[in-house]
C-alpha cells in the first residue's frame, strides 16, 4: 500500500489519527478481522532502503534488540514466533504471533494465536520516502485484551502507554539502523544493565 | 572518577563517581585536560533549566585525550582531541545536510518527548545539559565518554596549545555561524548584542567576512574594551540609548546585519520550570527578549537578523510587524559545530583567530564550584574560565 488514500476515502491522514471512530472500527477489521480496542499508528523515516529495513524486521529474534519491553523472540517455523515480553514484578507474559501476510520488502502483518494472554495484532509497513531519504516505517498495532478495560491493562503489562512505548520502539529502530546502535546516556556498563533490567 | 555535579540552584559539587566505560561501538573515552564553564552553564547553576537531576555532570566545553576506543570509533589512543558540544550521529538526514544539531540520533529515544511536546520534533543531544537534550554526562570532569566519536571530535596536532583550540568545542563555531547566518556583505556595518565570547567571536568573525564597521553593545567595560581591541565601535547601553546610539552611527540607516549574542542569559528571566508544565507554554518571559526586540528595530530595512543567542519558549511582544514590513530576514539555530570545524581549526593554526584572549582565569577542577561563583558573580572581569583536571591549587 502506498499513500493513506483509499483506507478511508476522505483525506490522506492515516486511520491512527482520525477522530471518526467508524474509520477506526474498519481499519481495525482490516487488520486482525475480529473486533479490537486500541489502534496506535506511527510512522516514522529511515535514512536506508525499504528492503534493508524489511529484512532486519523480518529476522524476528532481532526485534528485542530495541523493542524495550521484549525479552525475546523465538522463531518456530516460517509463520510462528514465540514472544517474551516484560511485566509487572519482574514478571513476563508470554504469546505465539502468526503471520498472517507479507509482501517481500515492503510490508508484514501478524496476529497473535487465538489463545494469547495479550491478543494483538499488526502491520508495519516499509515504503520508499520521496526525495531520496530512506523509507517512511509505519507501525500500526491494534490490542485487544480479555474483558476489555484496555488502556489501563496494556499500560499495566507493558509498564507504560502502548502508544508512547511503539513510538519509543520505533525510534530505537531508526537510530540501530542508521547509527549502527542505540542512543543511551549511560556511562558504564552497570547503568546499562540496570536500564534494561 | 572526580567531577563537577549539579545539586540544584547555586549547588554545584565535586564528587566522586563512577569512571566512563565503553558502552556502544562508537564510543571513546577522553582523558579531560582542558574544560570551560559556559555562560550556558549559569543557567543550569542559576536552576532555570527544566529536566535537570541531581548527581548530573555538566561541562560541553572539553578537550582532551583519547585514553579508550570503541570498535566502532576511528580515534586513536593517545590522540588529543577537541569534542563539539552537540552529539550527532553523522548518518542521518540532518547530518548528510551537516545540520549537525538537529540529529535525529544522538538523544536517548525516551528523552525525545519533550522536546517534541515543546518544539514539534525531538532535539539533539548535547554533552551536560538537562535530560531534554539526552542527559549526557558533560565534560567538566576527569573523563566522559564520547558517542559518536568517529564524527564529532577533531584531531588537534601536537604541539598546539589546549588554551589556543578549546573554543573549538562551542563559542568559537558559535560566534562564528552567528556572522555567517548575518550573510555579510562587503561594505556592510554588523551591530553585535552582547560582548561576552559569543559576541567576541562574531565581532572578529564578521570582520573576517568582511564586514567595514562592526558595533559591539553591553554593558561591562571590560568587555567592551576587549570588542574595540579587535576593531569594534562601541555603545555602552548603560551610558547611552542602543537605538539612538545606532542610528547615529550608520547616519539613520541602521545596521545591515544585527546579531543577539545576548538571548535569554541577559537577565536570567528564565521561568522556573517543571516538566509537566512544559505542554501549557510556560517559558513565558518577556524581559528576556530585550535584545532581539532591540535588534530587530534598529535593523535597516531590508537587512538581516542572526540570532546566536539561545530561547527556550514563546515570547511576548515580538515585533512582527517590525519584521514583515522591513523585510528581514532571520537565521538563527544551536551551532553545527561539526560542520565548522575543519575550517576554523585551520583558522586559528593560522592565527587569523585570537581564542586565549578571552580566558581571564585557570583553575584546577577541584575549585570548580568556586569557578561558578565567580563567574556568576563578576562578569565584568571574569571573561571566560577554563578548569584543569589535577592543576595544582590556585
Ligand atoms: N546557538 C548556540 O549554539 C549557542 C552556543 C553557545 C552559546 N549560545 C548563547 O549565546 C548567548 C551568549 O553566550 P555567551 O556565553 O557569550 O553569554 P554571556 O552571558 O557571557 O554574554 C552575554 C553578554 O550580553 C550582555 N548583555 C546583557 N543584556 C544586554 C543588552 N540588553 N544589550 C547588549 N548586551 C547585553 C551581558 O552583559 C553579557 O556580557 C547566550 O544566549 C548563549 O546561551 C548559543
Ligand atoms: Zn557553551
Ligand atoms: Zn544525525
Amino acid at each position: 500500500m502506498t499513500g493513506w488514500q483509499d483506507s478511508n476515502g476522505r483525506d490522506s491522514a492515516p486511520p491512527s489519527t482520525t477522530k471518526n471512530d467508524d474509520v477506526v472500527a474498519s481499519e481495525i477489521d482490516r487488520l486482525d478481522g475480529s473486533s479490537g480496542d486500541t489502534l496506535i499508528g506511527r510512522t516514522v523515516t529511515i535514512n536506508r532502503p525499504p528492503a534493508e529495513l524489511y529484512a532486519y524486521w523480518r529476522d524476528f529474534p532481532k526485534l528485542a534488540t530495541f523493542m524495550e519491553n521484549v525479552v525475546s523472540v523465538e522463531q518456530i517455523d516460517a509463520v510462528r514466533s514465540h514472544w517474551v515480553v516484560k511485566a509487572p514484578g519482574g514478571k513476563t507474559v508470554e504469546w505465539d504471533s502468526v503471520v498472517t501476510e507479507e509482501n517481500e520488502g515492503s510490508s508484514i502483518a501478524w496476529s497473535s494465536a487465538p489463545d494469547a494472554e495479550v491478543r494483538n495484532s499488526g502491520k508495519v509497513e516499509f515504503r520508499e520516502a520521496p526525495g531520496g531519504r530512506g523509507s517512511y516505517v509505519t507501525a500500526t498495532i491494534v490490542y485487544d485484551p480479555p474483558g476489555g478495560a484496555v488502556g489501563k491493562l496494556i499500560a499495566k503489562i507493558f509498564q507504560r502507554e502502548p502508544a508512547i512505548q511503539a513510538r519509543r520502539d520505533l525510534r530505537r529502530f531508526k537510530q540501530l539502523m542508521e547509527t549502527g546502535e542505540i542512543a543511551t546516556s549511560a556511562w558504564t556498563r552497570k547503568q546499562v544493565e540496570e536500564e534494561n533490567a | 572518577m572526580r567531577a563537577l555535579t549539579w545539586h540544584g540552584k547555586h549547588d554545584v559539587r565535586v564528587d566522586t563517581v563512577d569512571d566512563p566505560e565503553i558502552v556502544n561501538p562508537r564510543d571513546a573515552i577522553i582523558k579531560i585536560t582542558s574544560t570551560a564553564i559556559c555562560g550556558s552553564d549559569l543557567h543550569l547553576y542559576d536552576g532555570y533549566i527544566p529536566t535537570m537531576q541531581k548527581g548530573d555532570i555538566l561541562g560541553h566545553e572539553f578537550m582532551g585525550e583519547v585514553v579508550e576506543v570503541g570498535s566502532g570509533s576511528t580515534l586513536k589512543k593517545g590522540q588529543r582531541v577537541v569534542v563539539p558540544f552537540t552529539i550527532s550521529c553523522g548518518s542521518c538526514f540532518h547530518c548528510s545536510k551537516h545540520q549537525y544539531s538537529a540529529c535525529d540520533n544522538g538523544n536517548p529515544a525516551d528523552n525525545q518527548d519533550i522536546a517534541m511536546e515543546l518544539y514539534g520534533q525531538p532535539m539533539s543531544a548535547l554533552f551536560g545539559y538537562s535530560h531534554m537534550t539526552g542527559g549526557y554526562a558533560g565534560g567538566q570532569a576527569e573523563y566522559v565518554r564520547v558517542p559518536f566519536s568517529d564524527v564529532g571530535p577533531i584531531v588537534i596536532p601536537d604541539g598546539v596549545d589546549d588554551d589556543k583550540v578549546l573554543f573549538l568545542s562551542d563559542i568559537l563555531p558559535t560566534g562564528w555561524m552567528a556572522a555567517e547566518n548575518a550573510d555579510i556583505e562587503p561594505g556592510d556595518t554588523v551591530a553585535v548584542w552582547g560582548c561576552g565570547p559569543v559576541g567576541l567571536f562574531a565581532v572578529q568573525s564578521a570582520f573576517l567576512m568582511g564586514a567595514e564597521r562592526v558595533i559591539a553593545i553591553d554593558h561591562f567595560p571590560r568587555r567592551l574594551e576587549l570588542a574595540r581591541k579587535f576593531g569594534a565601535e562601541t555603545i555602552n547601553f548603560k551610558e547611552s540609548s542602543t537605538y539612538e546610539a545606532l542610528m547615529e552611527m550608520t547616519g539613520g540607516i541602521g545596521p545591515d546585519a544585527v546579531i543577539d549574542a545576548v538571548g535569554m542569559e541577559a537577565h536570567g528571566l528564565f521561568v522556573d520550570n517543571v516538566v509537566d508544565q512544559i505542554k501549557a507554554s510556560t517559558f513565558l518571559g518577556t524581559d528576556r527578549t530585550h535584545s532581539i526586540r532591540q535588534a530587530i528595530v534598529a535593523c535597516r530595512k531590508g537587512g538581516r537578523v542572526s540570532m546566536p543567542a539561545v530561547y527556550g519558549g514563546i515570547v511576548d511582544k515580538f515585533p512582527l510587524g517590525a519584521f514583515m514590513q522591513k523585510g528581514l530576514t532571520l537565521k538563527t539555530g544551536q551551532t553545527h559545530v561539526q560542520h565548522y570545524l575543519p575550517g576554523l581549526l585551520a583558522a586559528v593554526l593560522d592565527d587569523k583567530v585570537d581564542t586565549t584572549f578571552l580566558i581571564s582565569h585557570r583553575l584546577p577542577l577541584e575549585q570548580a564550584p568556586e569557578g561558578y561563583k565567580m563567574f556568576h558573580d563578576r562578569q565584568n572581569e571574569v571573561t571566560k574560565i577554563v578548569l584543569k583536571p589535577g592543576m595544582a591549587p590556585q
